[in-house]
């Protein structure tokens, strides 16, 4: 028998019992849907995520903190250390703060361009032309970041007067009116100094940002702003103080590649130092979606293995109903190997026409539920909840069509071992 | 009359063939040790009550089932050094087979029923629709390609039982109780056919039945009993 006609046989066998294959189809078809639907969740945050440390566009960025050598382990508390400084992260946490002498050094470090010292400020306020003050956070500013816009342009690094892109959230309440009124109009900043005195500075609103995962909602600040706040606030500080910044950010050449990020990263660890990309510290984020997605995917395989019991099932009465065809087949001389094949492709027939539909359902959900969700996630623009790459999509359809081969051996099995003249006897 | 059983060179021939059944008290003889030569060309009823072994020897002349001891030569080969696939070979292309309960596919057409065998011998599509419908024609049926076996009337389904078994132009075609199912008036139709087949084209007739004016017709009628061939062996006119 030809494979053409073994495959094609198998396909028509498959949909003799259109009942029963179709409900077999069901339980294939509910959980190949979940799988491809939870699939397309971690797909669709993960390329959001991807999309982001796109937009951003520092591949070209490392952030260096210094490494902890004094690190809190098991043995008991940490020694005390006076270059301690609070960092980002929860309350408490505190990092080693890198010194003038520590930025100079990682200047000299190969592969260097330039080192930033990642002035950290705690605004108090922002307030528009005396109206109500309001809390604001400003990002930590990275060279090279790019936000989306609702209106204006992006921070100009070099500007000579200080400037800021403001969040969407903050032109109500400071009267600020429409994101295009907003531009070129000025606030006030507050800071408080070292001797406790709250001071403010003027920053003009070049651009109104979208909100987006990066910045949280906070605004950004050119180097200009940053300077002149960080200098407000550490005035009458000691010099010590105001020389102590929790991490840098250090611009390299990308056109290295991979390798060569990773080689600098490996002499700045040598020299004390921890550097990481953005996609690194994002990397944490897509791993604990990964973990999300896996859990909800092991409930649909779940529902996958349930599903091939009912195929193993089908296809054990589609051979009891089929004992004279097949002892018929094996007496014209049908090769059991052939008979084997015919039940197995069968089961593979009906996973993939399962797997198919609940792709295709899963797909034509997701469309629904972005739509939705659109609206419901307002604040993540851009963001596909749903998304569907050709691999995964192509993974499902395989493994389900892998799951039900399997599932199939035990009857095409009993099949090829049936006897014809017992299959064919009537006495 | 024809001179049967002195071809000196049978195109069947068993010889001292033993069959048991189950092993140890259990075991059940169905033959044991029988001698039989078929010639090229003959129609041969083999005639016996239930449990006497024809079906047993009928299983193993068609190469269904392996003789427990003693040899089957087709065509002056031992059958016994066959291997499977050789084996499926000879059963789909020597032999055609017509049972009693016609085991058609009843809800596959006609065509697809006749073909059944081109099928699994992989000949292309094309030419099985061919093979196909030349075999319904010499049967009379081909207006009925398109239809479902179903649909067909009993003596029209052996017809179409028979055309299955002619469509690899056999040399032997097995009928196990091919009239068992059929009216008098249609099992006369579907003998003449048979014997006609047998007389035309050649093709050795092997039947077995109960029927003593279905074996009266054949060549030669051999009775077993008790696994043996009954002394009462007789050459028909």
């Amino acid at each position: 028998m030809k494979i053409v006609d073994v495959v094609g046989t198998a396909f028509r066998n498959a949909f003799r019992s259109r009942l029963r294959t179709s409900l077999t189809v069901l339980a294939i078809f509910i959980g190949a849907f979940t799988l491809s639907l939870t699939n397309g969740l971690g797909t669709g945050v993960n390329q959001y995520l991807d999309d982001t440390v796109a937009s951003v566009g520092v591949d070209d960025v490392l952030t260096v903190t210094k490494t902890n050598e004094e690190a809190p382990t098991d043995d008991g508390p940490a020694e005390y250390d006076p270059n301690q400084i609070e960092a980002d992260g929860p309350p408490g946490s505190t990092t080693t703060a890198l010194t003038d002498d520590d930025i100079d050094t990682i200047a000299d470090v190969d592969g260097v361009l330039s080192v930033d010292p990642a002035k950290s400020v705690m605004v108090d306020y922002v307030q528009h032309d005396d109206g109500t003050k309001y809390q604001l956070s400003v990002a930590e500013f990275v060279p090279g970041m790019r936000v989306e816009l609702a209106s204006g342009s992006q921070v100009d690094l070099d500007a000579a007067d200080p400037e800021l892109v403001l969040p969407e959230t903050y032109l109500e309440p400071l009267e600020l009116g429409s994101a295009a009124d907003a531009v070129g109009q000025t606030v006030a900043l507050a800071v408080t100094d070292a001797t406790g005195e709250q001071v403010t500075t003027d920053a003009t609103i070049v651009g109104v940002a979208e909100p987006a995962v990066i910045t949280m909602g906070g605004a950004i600040p050119n180097d200009v702003l940053t300077t002149t706040l960080y200098d407000l606030q550490t005035s009458g500080a000691p010099e010590a103080e105001t020389t102590r910044y929790a991490q840098a950010s250090v611009s390299f050449d990308p056109a290295g590649g991979e390798d060569a990020a990773q080689a600098l990263k490996d002499r700045l660890e040598d020299a004390g130092y921890t550097a990481s990309t953005l996609e690194d510290q994002l990397g944490t984020l897509t791993a604990v979606i990964d973990g999300i997605v896996l859990v909800l995917n092991g409930f649909a395989v779940i529902a996958l293995i349930a599903a091939g019991i009912g195929i193993v099932n089908t296809l054990f009465m589609a051979v009891q109903e089929r004992t004279r065809e097949v002892g018929l087949m094996k007496a014209m001389g049908l090769s059991s190997g052939r008979v084997f094949s015919l039940f197995s492709i069968e089961a593979v027939v009906i996973g993939l026409v399962g797997s198919a539909v609940g792709v295709l359902g899963a797909i034509g959900v997701g469309q629904l539920v972005n739509g939705v969700s659109g609206d419901l996630l307002a604040d993540l623009p851009g963001l596909t909840l749903i998304a569907f790459d050709p691999v995964s999509v192509a993974t499902v359809v395989l493994s389900v069509m892998a799951i039900a081969f399997v599932a199939g051996t035990l009857p095409a099995l009993r099949a090829a071992r049936q006897d014809p003249i017992s299959s064919l006897r009537y006495e | 009359m024809r001179e049967a059983a002195d071809v000196a060179s049978p195109l069947l021939s068993v010889s001292n063939l033993h069959k048991t059944y189950g092993s140890g008290s259990n075991a059940f003889e169905a033959l044991k040790g029988l001698d039989l030569d078929i010639a090229e060309g003959e129609s041969i009823a083999i005639i016996g009550k239930s449990g006497s072994g024809k079906s047993t020897l009928m299983h193993l002349l068609a190469l269904l089932d392996r003789p427990t001891s003693g040899t089957i030569t087709l065509d002056g080969k031992d059958t016994s050094r066959l291997s499977a696939k050789q084996l499926n070979q000879t059963r789909n292309s020597t032999f055609g087979f017509v049972f009693q309960q016609f085991f058609l596919n009843a809800q596959a057409s006609v065509l697809d029923n006749v073909t059944l065998p081109l099928k699994i011998a992989g000949v292309s599509r094309r030419e099985r629709h061919a093979r196909g419908m030349a075999a319904l024609t010499q049967l009379e049926l081909d207006d009925k390609a398109g239809n479902k076996a179903n649909d067909l009337s009993g003596g029209q389904k052996q017809r179409v039982v028979i055309a299955r078994a002619l469509i690899n132009q056999p040399r032997v075609i097995f009928a196990d109780e091919p009239t068992g199912n059929l009216d008098t008036a249609t099992g006369a139709v579907v003998e003449d056919i048979l014997f006609d087949l047998n007389r035309r084209q050649g093709i050795n007739l092997v039947v077995v039945t109960h029927d003593e004016d279905l074996a009266s017709r054949c060549d030669r009628s051999v009775y077993i009993r008790d696994g043996l061939l009954a002394v009462r062996e007789e050459v028909a006119a």
